[in-house]
């Protein structure tokens, strides 16, 4: 839930419900298990989500009132169709609430067949970017050979854990095609706990509307041309209800024949 | 603040030395020459004067590793290899050394007294050695090359890297963006972004409430990097009124 460790403040609060039954877990700074309560309601309740008390991090700037993830903005997705998948970000680079330039990369290609989307602080994700280019270069003059993407999410794990008490403070994405053009989608936090998923995987600022916007929208199967609308749309609702991440969306869409990268005007806001 | 136009590349900054509410001095160049053909404007603390607890770039640092490598090679590095090595710098300083994540483990019998004895020098110890703090300058670097043109990069004080075509930093940023945003064509000459940076002087004038009242300006292209213009409207007094 909380992806960052940094923020030993944020007391984070989970509403679910269940079997007529609403529940309100929350979890402390400090206590390793959740406090439930639980209210009766009379029908099947569907929804699910959580609110995390904003944190202050100590750090030299004294402006600094939200988090340190929120500092750049930044919105990263990736989904998975059938033999191909998709994976977009937004273009803004901002300073918290000033924009300082409206095409920032984040998302990088490692080979022809595997991507690694960056969000987070823009500094970390130049230089997690750039310490991962290098590893894979030196993999490949070794093994003679690509990474898999499996291979590279590992990679990606171990060089954030090296930094567990002084992390890079970005959460990246990756996204490739395996064996036989096999899609393969993960994520992990900013100190390398990998989340794999079958269908989709959002990180960033916007991660939130991300995830209700890709929910909604996402089927299993989808073909590239149709994956490449559904990502689309997933990314741009979203950003439009945040305002650090916007200005537009880079989307790449890789199927084991072509990459085809496209720029998105949304909102330019 | 920095703009791109046709074949040249202009970068202004303010030129008042402060230290809290004190004005030190009204004409200092915060432009430096990086080499011929770049420019490197610096704002944050006054570092590469005097020594200061809190962490300074020495400007001067790049500045001589860029003649090394020009020395060593035979050929001027390029602006953005210059950008990324400066970034590069920024970025290992950025995670030096800070106090809470070194911790010195001595595994001895007296292993307590030992270890706060060691946490102890060892604070004492890097008050000396300053250098080693993150860096807080944020920097515009300017420069020309002949394959690529003129460009600017942005690089922000916790090393974030990006090449613009109009970039500001301070609060004055807050007001010339957007003036830069409303004005700015991807082909000015320099009569048009003289126009635009005097708009944005002007803008901060009248709307920053410590407005500096000096500014200059300089412009690299194709015949290097040089002084444009100065835009004062304090000259520095140096005798006291009798």
């Amino acid at each position: 839930m909380d992806k960052s460790p940094m923020e030993a403040e944020a007391t984070i609060y989970l509403l679910c419900g269940k079997d007529n039954k609403v529940y309100l877990l929350k979890l402390q700074k400090g206590n390793t298990s959740w406090d439930i309560s639980s209210f009766n309601l009379g029908f099947e309740p569907r929804f699910i989500f959580s609110a995390r008390k904003s944190s202050k991090l100590c750090s030299a700037n004294p402006n600094l009132p939200m988090s340190i993830f929120e500092y750049n903005g930044s919105a990263v997705v990736a989904m998975v169709g059938k033999n191909c998948f998709a994976i977009a970000s937004d273009r803004r680079l901002g300073v918290q609430l000033q924009t300082i330039a409206t095409d920032f990369q984040r998302i990088s290609k490692i080979h022809d067949r595997v991507f690694i989307g960056l969000s987070g602080l823009a500094t970390d994700v130049q230089t997690l970017y750039q310490r991962l280019v290098f590893r894979h270069k030196l993999y490949q003059l070794r093994e003679e050979r690509d990474m898999k993407p499996e291979t590279f999410a590992s990679l990606v794990s171990a060089i954030l854990y090296e930094k567990r008490f002084g992390p890079y403070l970005c959460q990246p994405v990756i996204a490739g095609l395996g064996e036989d053009d096999k899609p393969f989608i993960c994520t992990m936090d900013s100190i390398g706990a990998k989340e794999l998923a079958k269908d989709f995987v959002v990180s960033g600022t916007a991660s939130e509307s991300l995830y209700g916007a890709c929910e909604a929208m996402y089927k299993p199967d989808m073909e590239a041309e149709e994956l490449f609308e559904t990502i689309s749309q997933a990314l741009l609702s979203s950003v439009d209800r945040d305002c650090l991440s916007g200005w537009g969306g880079h989307v790449y869409v890789v199927t084991p024949t072509e990459i085809k990268e496209r720029i998105l005007k949304g909102r330019m806001d | 603040m920095g703009v791109v136009g046709k074949g040249f590349a202009i970068v202004a900054a303010d030129t008042s030395a402060v230290h809290s509410i004190m004005l030190h001095k009204n004409n200092e160049d915060k432009i430096m020459l990086l080499d011929s053909h770049k420019l490197v404007a610096a704002s944050g603390e006054p570092g590469d004067r005097y020594f200061e607890f809190g962490g300074l770039i020495r400007v001067e640092y790049v500045q001589k590793n860029v003649s090394l490598y020009k020395f060593r090679n035979g050929i001027p590095l390029t602006t953005a290899a210059a950008a990324n090595f400066t970034r590069g710098e920024l970025a290992t300083a950025l995670r030096k050394l800070s106090f809470a994540s070194v911790r010195p483990s001595v595994k001895t019998p007296m292993a307590f007294s030992v270890d706060f004895l060691v946490s102890v020098m060892f604070m004492i110890f890097s008050t000396l050695i300053i250098d080693q703090n993150p860096y807080s300058v944020n920097i515009l670097m300017a420069g020309y090359d002949n394959e690529s043109g003129a460009s600017l990069y942005y690089i922000d004080y916790i090393a974030t890297l990006h090449k613009v075509d109009k970039g500001a930093f301070g609060y004055g940023s807050y007001f010339s963006l957007s003036t830069m945003d409303t004005h700015y064509r991807s082909d000015m000459s320099v009569g048009e972004a003289i126009e635009l940076v005097d708009k944005c002087i002007l803008e901060i004038r009248s709307r920053l409430v410590v407005a500096p009242p000096n500014f200059v300006i300089k412009i690299v292209d194709k015949d290097g990097a040089r002084d444009y213009a100065w835009r004062q409207s304090v000259q520095d007094v140096t005798t006291a009124a009798v």
